[in-house]
């Protein structure tokens, strides 16, 4: 059993009579975890972070922080740090004296001071960068001096709100790869908040989805993408195609769910829960495109439609397909397998479309999100 | 743009003289207007300067003599007139500290905290201003004098407000320098990012440190600016003053005294003097932004 480092216990907040940010939450993160909260602007991930901060008080519920209750402590008084969005340096002060700022408070000998400094510029590549003002850096250093900062502090636990949210793509991808083998080689659990779910993906250990001041499924990236259990989450990470049926029986470890048209689909049983009608869903890249009437493997799931556009894409080419005139499916399909020109499926031809049973998902609507904290 | 910039260029007709005084116009129009404005700003200033270097020759200094530095070797020379300018320099000096420091709270707490009459406080800091200073004068001089009165006689001792004196003038500058500290200083703190503060206080300052480390260098600039405005309107104040000094002479109300039968030269000489040390404040807190930035 790994040990909790920051656990929230049924943590609201609101501003004034209409605003609730946070509803209701629920949260364990585990010592030495990167743990993110991903979700579209406004759903409360910022305000969460600043309650565990302790910028804000929640208006009811518990903050704990190893073990300890903190919800009424000052920032000051958390042995948690915080990487703020715009960096906030202190522009007064130069980068060694922003960096040495928290060991100042607590009277750290200079001497050590000293050490520690040049050790955490080291680690965030910026040694010699001590005489400098925050106004001479590119945002890129900006962003390793307030990592440094905070990090110089060896909190338990970082919280970190959008921090790459300022720099350009390239320069955030390479920063991407950097926080993770930083927050690897220092071993403190991170707790990062992102709106962009590829972001998300490739940093965390596990996401917290957020959606109106709660979340609606917690789990690894893979849980997540795999196997959404809200629409919320199916549409938030990537594309999904999304089938409404109906429960008819069970075969083997299957429960079989009548969809559009009739045809039938295949869903490992315990996804289902012993629901009646549901909806179920698959990941565009996971159907595989058969032209009408060709074999397949009996345990696919298949469904017969009519190709409505095909758009080449270089790595895939995506298709929109219609299936009984009632729902239109997109599919990618890697461009690896048709290696003559013009092979590709055109418009109006009729097709097949088939996956595993295991790649279907299905969507728990009313009951994800702030019950459990599971994953 | 380059054609706005250049209007003569295109075709370099044969200038005509119309065109030439246009050109000539484009040309020296501006700064000639500046030089213009600044000598007419600095022109009293210069006459200022010139007449402290005049020979005393009689009791007034309207004529120019002779160049003289014996006034200059005896600035202060003058019955009363060196009592005066340090009452002056005092009640500067703590009308200004005093006003800094309440006006740079209450300016702090405008701009962070929201709380009931906040507006009207705004409005009532604007209002001192916004009021005539003969009228505020006349005020406070009818709120002195019924100190003296009762019932207010009962709770404000004799001498503190009664009789008229370096008291009541220190209250009277503390008062209306607060308004101009407020604003400046929350000219200063409009722009001021508080997550600098939650920063500090993430790196584990408390209140008390994050304000001394952190908000008071940032906004210190704001708060020097505000110091110089306040000395130099109490150490230039003459209506208010008037109203509220009883028989204490700040320096204002000891020439308008002796105005009546003297015009020393020393007055140019101490107004020299005033001028210069309020530009080298002005310079040095201009180099200190700078630095800071
Ligand atoms: N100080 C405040 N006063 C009033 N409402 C607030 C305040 N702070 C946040 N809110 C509201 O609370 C909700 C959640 O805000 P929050 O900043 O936590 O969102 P977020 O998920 O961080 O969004 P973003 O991705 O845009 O930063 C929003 O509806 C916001 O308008
Ligand atoms: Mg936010």
């Amino acid at each position: 059993m790994p040990e909790i480092d920051v656990r929230l216990v049924d943590v609201t907040k609101r501003f004034g009579p209409d605003v609730v940010a946070v509803d209701h939450i629920n949260l364990e993160v585990r010592d030495g975890e990167f743990f993110s909260l991903l979700g579209p602007s406004g759903c409360g991930k910022t305000t969460t972070l600043r309650m565990i901060g302790g910028f804000e008080e929640p208006t009811s519920g518990l903050i704990e922080l190893q073990g300890q209750d903190v919800t009424w402590l000052p920032p000051y008084r958390r042995n948690v740090n915080t990487v703020f969005q715009n960096y906030a340096l202190f522009p007064h002060l130069s980068i060694y004296e922003n960096v040495a700022f928290g060991l100042r408070r607590r009277k750290v000998p200079d001497q050590e001071v000293r050490r520690r400094v040049s050790e955490m510029l080291e680690l965030v590549e910026l040694p010699g960068y001590e005489k400098r003002r925050p106004s001479q850096l590119s945002g890129g250093q900006a962003q390793r001096v307030a990592l440094a900062r905070a990090l110089i502090n060896r909190p338990a636990v970082l919280l970190l709100d959008e921090p790459l949210g300022a720099l350009d793509l390239k320069l955030r991808k390479q920063m991407q790869i950097e926080l993770k083998r930083i927050q690897q080689e220092v071993g403190i659990t991170f707790i990062y908040v992102t709106h962009d779910q590829e972001e998300a993906m490739t940093m965390s250990d596990r996401i917290a989805v957020m959606n109106r001041g709660h979340y609606e499924q917690l789990g690894t990236p893979e849980e997540l993408y795999e196997r959404p259990t809200t629409r919320f989450v199916a549409g938030f990470l990537g594309v999904s195609n999304m089938l409404r049926g109906e429960r008819l029986g069970e075969d083997g470890g299957y429960a079989v769910v009548q969809v559009v048209g009739g045809a039938r689909v295949r869903v490992p049983r315990e996804r289902l829960n012993g629901r009646a009608a549901v909806e179920v869903g698959v990941r565009p890249e996971k159907i595989r495109l058969l032209s009408a009437g060709a074999p397949a493997a009996e345990q696919l799931n298949r469904l017969d439609g009519r190709i409505l556009d095909a758009s080449y894409m270089g790595v895939s080419t995506q298709y929109i397909v219609r299936v009984a005139d009632e729902a239109n499916l997109t599919v990618y399909e890697q461009n690896v397998e048709r290696t003559e020109e013009g092979s590709l499926h055109r418009p109006g031809e009729m097709v097949s479309l088939a996956w595993t049973p295991e790649h279907t998902f299905v969507i728990h609507e009313g009951t994800g999100g702030d019950a459990g904290n599971a994953g | 743009m380059t054609a706005i910039a250049r209007p003569f260029a295109p075709a370099r007709p044969r200038p005509t003289v119309r065109r030439r005084v246009a050109a000539l116009v484009d040309h020296w129009g501006l700064p000639a207007y500046t030089v213009a404005a600044v000598a007419y700003l600095l022109m009293p200033i210069a006459v200022m300067i010139l007449f402290s270097f005049n020979e005393q020759v009689g009791k007034f200094n309207y004529q120019w003599h002779a160049f003289s530095l014996d006034a200059w070797a005896n600035p202060f020379g003058r019955p009363g007139m060196a009592a005066a300018i340090r009452t002056s320099l005092e009640i500067a000096f703590l009308s200004t500290l005093a006003a800094t420091a309440l006006g740079t709270l209450i300016a702090v707490s405008l701009t962070r905290y929201r709380f009931p009459g906040r507006s009207a406080t705004n409005l009532f800091i604007f209002l001192p201003m916004a009021t005539p200073e003969i009228v505020m004068g006349a005020s406070l001089l009818t709120l002195f004098v019924n100190t003296a009165q009762p019932p207010l006689d009962t709770v404000i001792p004799k001498g503190v407000l009664f009789p008229l004196g370096f008291n009541t003038i220190l209250i009277a500058h503390i008062m209306f320098n607060i308004s101009y500290v407020v604003v400046t200083v929350k000219a200063r703190m409009a722009g001021f990012d508080r997550r600098l503060e939650e920063a500090s206080m993430d790196l584990g300052a408390n209140e008390w440190t994050t304000f001394w480390k952190v908000t008071f260098p940032l906004i210190f600039p704001g708060i020097l600016a505000a110091a110089l405005l306040a000395f130099s309107l109490s150490i230039d104040d003459f209506v208010v003053t008037n109203f509220t000094s009883g028989l204490t002479n700040t320096f204002p109300i000891w020439v308008w005294g002796s105005l009546r039968n003297s015009l020393p030269v020393q007055i140019n000489v101490v107004g020299t003097m005033i001028f210069g040390t309020a530009v080298l404040l002005v310079l040095g807190s201009t180099l200190l932004q700078r630095r800071a930035q």
